[in-house]
């Protein structure tokens, strides 16, 4: 069984009132344990809105998401407390998050979640070690006021208020905007190792087609609130003409590889996604 | 070979700028930007590199004056920017753009946006709607004039916001990150606007970024690194130092990359492509010559 399935979701914004705007046009999607999910589209396409669906922040205005093949919101008629409890399970960091710090030490704003699931105080000590562990925090700064801290300090601290809730599934909406290529790469390899310690399913939206390319086993192409792809990150990008439709494009690898391929070497195996795996391509030409 | 730029003349001077804070907690003094030395020409495309916390938007800031220097000065035009009389005269000779237009937007309608500038500073109508028309037409956005601004994507939104700046006729942008919210599309339409300003209108252009691939096309390249600049160089010759990338935390193009990969398995190819068009030509060229069939 599907850990997420989405059934002709649709969501419409300010239905019934004022000029609707409809962000998701009947998705239908599953998603399995274990998965590391790119979610791409335009700005506008309503990957944002998706990811609020997945951990009920927001309810379809038709449609069903289901969590372990239950569905969230019907379910929580008769068990009001359903939709908190997938909040526990489907971790959100928002786009960023360092906005949303409000504690007045940096180790209460990572503890406030999991104190919420009511967890006793050494079990919340483990956990906020734990997830400072994954995001590679300076246990040094854990007194300080998370203020006085450098935006990318601030990043990994409000990151870590989602890991230490030990989510089964993580929602990262635009998590490296604004970061230097060092402090991209070391987040995104924390996550996953992270992804992969703990068998925990990722979804990771970014507008970085290199990035998405280097991890994701399947993408989520959205367009105008329509699902246009989903599918392996090999095919996703290796359809450079609907990406171009949709306001993305390929890694530039991608289509450099695509260019050699039907220029120079018409043999050559262009379905890459990183340069690692282009250079291992050519090298069989020389 | 370092561009040779001694023919134009210096719009900014930036003499032994330091600027720094006190920790709130502590009272230690913390160093930004510490004993920056730095001439951008008029006309010049400059890009300027930097982990977070190098000092980039520091710098940026003190370029228009919104910040003014603990120590050392700023020359824009030969005014110094701690001459608070001329301010003005400083803010209107560079813009300053941001990274998410969101927060650069302020009015509902497309063109009335455009204008907030130039209304502010007291000009004609009718010079302002010239003003406007011109400023859009120069990103691309005048077709959009009459739009309502939230119904914009990201890039038409960055795009408006430098609109707005243009309208002003500043003859130096400086660029705070500004694709960094936007989507592929949508980077590549504001690169392509900043391009043309600084090829086709000579405005001079300091652009700050994280993507590696949008600052081979820049005259000079500016690495920061801890509040001070740690080298100055054209982009053939910052690229092809890996070891100096490493050092400095950056990355380099996928271009770049691959090419460097190739001549470290022995593959005789050049150590460096401007661009994908330059990386597709030397590999077509190689390969053609040199490939196996099989």
């Amino acid at each position: 069984m599907a850990q997420i399935e989405v059934k002709d979701l649709t969501y419409v914004y300010s239905a019934g009132a004022g000029e609707p705007r409809c962000a998701l046009n009947r998705i239908n999607l599953s998603i399995e344990k274990g998965e590391f999910i790119g979610l791409v589209g335009h700005t506008g396409s309503g990957k944002s809105t998706f990811a609020k669906q997945l951990n009920a922040l927001l309810k379809p205005t038709s449609g069903n998401v289901l969590w372990d093949g239950v569905d969230i919101w019907q379910n929580s008629r008769s068990n009001p407390e359903f939709a908190r409890e997938v909040r526990f399970k489907v971790g959100l960091v928002f786009q960023y998050p360092e906005y949303q710090l409000f504690e007045d030490t940096v180790y209460n704003d990572i503890a406030f979640g999991p104190k919420n699931m009511g967890l006793s105080d050494s079990d919340v000590k483990e956990k906020v070690l734990a997830a400072c562990n994954f995001v590679n925090l300076d246990l040094n700064l854990l007194q300080k006021s998370p203020f006085d801290l450098s935006g990318g300090e601030k990043r990994k601290v409000a990151i870590a208020g989602v890991l230490s809730m030990d989510p089964e599934v993580l929602v990262l909406d635009e998590p490296t905007v604004g970061l230097d290529p060092c402090s991209r790469e070391a987040l995104l390899e924390q996550l996953y190792q992270y992804h992969k310690e703990k068998d925990k399913t990722i979804v990771l939206i970014s507008h970085r087609m290199e990035d998405i390319a280097k991890y994701s086993d399947r993408v989520i192409v959205l367009s105008d609130g329509n699902l246009v792809m989903f599918d392996s990150a090999r095919h996703v990008f290796g359809c450079d003409k609907i990406l171009n439709d949709v306001g993305l494009k390929a890694p530039q690898i991608c289509s450099i590889m695509a260019k050699l391929k039907a220029g120079a070497i018409p043999s050559l195996n262009d379905k890459v996604l990183t340069v690692d795996d282009a250079v291992t391509e050519l090298l069989k030409f020389v | 070979m370092i561009g040779d730029f001694s023919f134009m003349e210096n719009f900014i001077n930036i003499v032994d700028l330091k600027f720094s804070y006190e920790e709130a907690d502590s009272g230690r003094g913390i160093n930004i930007l510490d004993g920056v030395n730095l001439e951008i020409k008029k006309g010049e495309f400059l890009t300027i590199l930097g982990h977070n916390g190098s000092g980039k938007s520091t710098l940026a800031k003190h370029l228009n004056a919104m910040i003014s220097p603990t120590d050392g000065d700023v020359f824009v035009r030969g005014i110094n920017t701690k001459d608070s009389s001329r301010i003005y005269d400083i803010r209107s000779s560079v813009g300053l753009v941001f990274q998410n237009p969101d927060n650069q937007i302020v009015a509902s309608i497309v063109e009335d946006d455009v204008a907030f500038g130039p209304e502010n500073l007291g000009i004609a109508p009718e010079e302002i709607r010239a003003r406007v028309d011109g400023a859009l037409r120069a990103v691309d956005m005048y077709d959009y004039r009459q739009e309502a601004t939230y119904n914009l994507s990201g890039g038409q939104k960055q795009r408006v916001a430098i609109a707005g700046i243009i309208a002003m006729k500043p003859s130096c942008l400086v660029l705070d990150e500004p694709t960094a919210m936007l989507d592929p599309i949508g980077r590549d339409e504001v690169m392509r606007v900043i391009k043309k300003l600084n090829k086709e209108c000579g405005i001079t252009i300091v652009l700050i970024t994280h993507y590696m691939d949008e600052t081979t096309g820049s005259d000079r390249i500016v690495v920061m690194s801890k509040g001070k600049i740690v080298r100055v160089g054209v982009p053939r010759d910052i690229f092809s130092d890996i070891d100096f990338l490493k050092k400095c935390q950056l990355s380099i193009p996928q271009s770049v990359e691959l090419v460097q990969k190739l001549q470290a398995h022995g593959v005789n190819v050049p150590s460096f492509a401007l661009n994908e068009d330059e990386c597709i030509d030397i590999l077509t060229q190689y390969f053609s010559v040199n490939a196996v069939k099989r």
